[in-house]
């Protein structure tokens, strides 16, 4: 049904690629990350809860057609459907069927509640292509509840200290769900970096609550910004816009938070190991519930999972991705830049 | 006997929260790189602290661990046990951390329960006894703290145990804290807080004790170092404020003469007493509370042999001949403790002449010598000096301002270190090896070889001295001209000429050139000069005699 091409996975029968890497003429996307959704495709589909992040990302001339999650669309006669994938606000499962045969791409995904996005749902396959980003055990996510009380903990601390709160957190997708799950935790002010604050505007046109925020730039000069929490993306890091804070105390909201080791590479006073991608039990628990004979792995940890897989009476193969390894950054669009 | 119940949760809870403390130390010693932070967090620590478990914080604190107790390897197996990791997922995971105590605490189930123990009873009873315990025992005791343990404690447990416990934190910070949380001054401090630590909760209460007399014999005073003099001296002003003596090149110790026991401390803060026998006969009539600050040096016929001699003295676990073949002395520069009392505010001048005072009121066999003097009437006499360095068989001039204090650490200002060039010589580049870490990939190791006929003989590795521009150039150069590769190491041809310096010069039999020198380095790339330029081997053998 799908191959493994220099472009990307593609469905031959129904002339589409899922989330290809190079320009095609028909891109079926699962989300609006810069590692999924590329520029230059003729025509996009993707799912409706996603369409103004998607645009946001890809520009306002790109041609993208929505469907909601669940709607079955027919591409040159194979049924393509969306499903939601709980990873960001519109990410979605693409569900192929053709010939009494289907195949789920995950994309990435959570299985965690998130009220950023809708929530993760099981579809039942003979194929799954899963995402393998923290696939070790040694990635296990506390409750998320924890992580934000963490986060708050470390706020106030900050605020009694006189000191600014830098949070790193992906522009698209973490930053709103930091900003949501601090909502009732009477934080604040919050201020955000450009490239954040353009995302947060989609998230509440797309109907999601988020705590109140102020664009950074747009504050007056003489903000005293001691007791602030600031949310930037982790390109910022060490860059010239953070010295307006004056005293800071940086943190990254990263699943790679989990090994003390990634935070101390990069100097960081603080991580909390808060992900929108599946940890290990929750991927096992995914591939699972999807009943799939064969499971694909790629993006991540491919090698482990796949022998683990195999060694559980589950056949699975490795497929190349062009993403591979920790993102120190997020890829983002090179307009994002002009944000600030 | 529910108000039973009700205390012993109490007490279960006070207890907790002890342990936490130190596992909630690490946590903030980790999280910041800022050292303010890192003091307010071990002032905290030190307050709150039961001085049971305090004194094992220092322990930690201090860079001292517990011997390796159980072999990783057993600790790998156990960990893959209870979390059923297989060994090959277990070996990814380990390779993806880095970090082995942390590995095992990220894949082992999260505990439910919280710790009930402080942290001085998981080292008494716990961890302590597990050296010579049957394996079983290790097996149970330990999977039982990892069940009992959570999150960071957990981490730190497997820290403890592992015995790689660092927090980077430098013990002039941890005097600091302890400084701050006692309001203790830091000279003295430090002073208490050297030589050897027991973690105990008598030790404890010592260290932060208001009476400042303190009771502990054996303990030297933080060293005072001198930073390096580059250039002359011309720069430091009116001469006549300033005492010179030669800088000797030998292991600098403090000499402790208290309750009639003598104490004898390296500047790494070892014991050392026991491999000079003879200074510690040599102290036996100084009076009670001397502490004295000198070179220990191997010394003949009033003069010092060289270092490689003290080395061989060093390496012997029996002295036996050695006593004779190498015989030693302490030339002593400072006075710190005089009658029993801290003298180390007192100027310079004053303490030398107590310390002269002291030594020709003993006798001391000639073991203990007074640090000769150098003229210092201008500056141009002690340039002269300076030229005699060698000579004397001294490494340079040491100057010390007459009205210094005797301070803690390394201090710009007070005391120089005004070293002698090196020995230099044109050597040619035989052998190039890669170097570790950053430089992996570039050849950065030389070897280096002098004439001795028509055949160049390698007598010195050099591993410094390029910049990162002239190792690329030279690394290129390197892959184009190799001869031959024994492993990692290429031999190259003889055509690249570099000026090597380096400290001192020795016979060797083990080197095929018959000589081995100390601390080479590489001073210049002489593009300038051709391979048959290079120094002979005699000429090195000239400057050995010469020396």
């Amino acid at each position: 049904m799908l191959s493994v091409t220099e472009r990307g996975l593609y469905c031959e029968s129904g002339d589409f690629y899922v989330d290809p890497w190079l320009p095609v003429e028909n891109a079926v996307i699962t989300h609006a990350h810069g590692d999924h959704a590329r520029w230059g495709c003729r025509s996009y589909l993707g799912s409706r809860d996603g369409e103004r992040v998607l645009r946001t990302r890809l520009g306002f001339d790109a041609s993208i057609r929505s469907a909601d999650y669940g709607e079955t669309l027919t591409i040159n006669g194979v049924r393509v459907s969306l499903h939601p994938a709980g990873h960001i606000l519109g990410s979605a499962q693409v569900r192929i069927e053709h010939g009494g045969e289907v195949w789920v791409v995950s994309g990435d995904y959570k299985t965690e509640p998130d009220p950023t996005c809708t929530p993760f749902e099981p579809v039942r396959c003979h194929t799954f292509v899963t995402e393998s980003t923290f696939g070790l055990p040694i990635y296990r996510w506390a409750p998320q509840a924890d992580v934000f009380a963490e986060i708050s903990h470390w706020w106030s601390a900050n605020r009694d200290a006189s000191r600014a709160s830098v949070l790193f957190a992906y522009a698209l997708g973490k930053a709103q769900r930091v900003l949501s799950g601090v909502m009732n935790a009477d934080i604040g002010p919050i201020f955000t970096h450009g490239a954040v604050e353009r995302l947060n505007r989609d998230y509440r046109d797309s109907g999601v609550a988020l705590a109140k925020t102020t664009y950074a730039s747009s504050a007056p000069r003489d903000q005293n910004w001691a007791g602030a929490l600031i949310i930037a993306p982790p390109s910022a890091t060490g860059s010239p816009w953070l010295r307006r804070f004056g005293a800071i105390s940086t943190a990254f909201a990263s699943g790679w938070m989990r090994i003390r080791g990634a935070r101390r590479r990069r100097s960081l006073d603080r991580g909390f190991a808060l992900s929108d991608h599946v940890d290990w039990p929750a991927l096992l628990q995914a591939i699972s519930a999807t009943g799939a004979e064969s499971v694909w792995v790629t993006h991540g940890y491919r090698e482990p999972v796949v022998r683990w897989l195999m060694d559980h009476g589950v056949n699975a193969r490795a497929i190349a991705s062009r993403w591979e390894g920790e993102m120190e950054t997020e890829p983002i669009a090179p307009d994002e830049s002009a944000y600030e | 006997m529910g108000g039973g119940d009700g205390n012993r949760a109490h007490r279960a809870r006070r207890i907790g929260v002890r342990v936490r403390l130190f596992a909630q130390l690490f946590a903030d010693l980790d999280e910041t790189t800022k050292t303010g932070a890192k003091v307010a967090a071990m002032v905290r620590y030190f307050a709150a602290a039961d001085p049971a478990d305090a004194a094992w914080a220092v322990y930690f604190l201090r860079g001292d661990r517990p011997k390796r107790l159980i072999p990783v390897r057993r600790l790998a197996a156990w960990a893959m046990q209870e979390s059923s990791t297989p060994p090959w997922l277990f070996e990814e995971c380990y390779n993806s951390v880095g970090d082995l105590a942390e590995t095992i605490s990220l894949l082992l189930p999260e505990s439910q329960q919280s710790a009930g123990r402080p942290l001085h009873d998981w080292m008494e009873n716990v961890v302590l006894p597990l050296a010579g315990e049957h394996e079983s025992n290790q097996r149970s005791a330990i999977v039982g703290a990892w069940r009992e343990l959570g999150g960071t404690e957990r981490f730190v447990w497997n820290k403890l145990i592992t015995g790689g416990f660092r927090v980077g934190v430098s013990q002039s910070l941890v005097v600091r804290a302890l400084s701050q949380a006692s309001g203790i001054p830091e000279a003295v401090m430090a002073h208490r807080l050297s030589g050897a630590w027991e973690p105990q909760p008598g030790a404890f209460a010592n260290l932060m004790s208001q009476e400042t007399s303190d009771a502990v014999v054996s303990r030297p005073y933080p060293f005072f170092l001198a930073h390096a003099l580059e250039g002359g001296p011309e720069t430091l002003g009116d001469p006549v404020n300033w005492q010179a003596e030669w800088k000797w090149d030998g292991i600098r110790a403090q000499l402790i003469r208290r309750r009639g026991q003598t104490f004898l401390w390296s500047r790494g803060e070892e014991s050392v007493a026991e491999r000079f026998p003879e200074l510690e006969e040599a102290s036996a009539l100084l009076p009670d509370g001397s502490v004295i600050d000198g070179e220990i040096l191997p010394w003949r016929d009033g003069r010092p042999l060289s270092f490689a001699h003290l080395q061989r003295r060093i390496g012997r676990k029996t002295l036996g001949k050695i006593l004779t073949e190498v015989p030693v002395v302490l030339v002593a520069y400072d006075l710190l403790e005089n009658g029993g009392a801290d003298i180390r505010g007192q100027p310079l001048a004053s303490r030398r002449a107590l310390l002269e005072r002291l030594l020709t009121a003993v006798r001391t066999g000639g073991r203990i010598l007074l640090s000769p003097l150098v003229e210092v009437s201008d500056w141009e006499v002690v340039r002269a000096a300076h030229g005699q360095s060698r000579e004397m068989g001294a490494e340079g001039l040491m100057l010390k301002l007459l009205d210094s204090p005797y301070g803690v650490g390394r201090r710009r200002g007070p005391w120089w270190k005004w070293k002698v060039n090196p020995f230099t010589i044109d050597a040619v580049m035989v052998y190039a090896q890669a170097g570790h870490g950053r430089r992996a990939s570039l050849h950065t190791d030389y070897t280096f070889a002098v004439w001795k006929d028509a055949e160049l003989v390698p007598f010195a590795k050099a591993y410094s001295g390029l910049t990162d521009a002239e190792i690329r150039s030279l690394d290129n150069w390197i892959r184009r001209n190799t001869l031959e590769k024994f492993g990692p190491v290429r031999a190259v041809r003889a055509e690249q000429v570099f000026e090597l310096g380096f400290e001192g010069i020795q016979l060797s039999p083990r080197h095929k050139s018959g000589l081995a020198v100390r601390f080479p380095r590489i001073l210049r790339w002489r593009t300038d000069k051709k391979p048959e330029e290079a120094d002979k081997l005699e000429t090195l053998h000239a400057l050995m005699e010469s020396a």
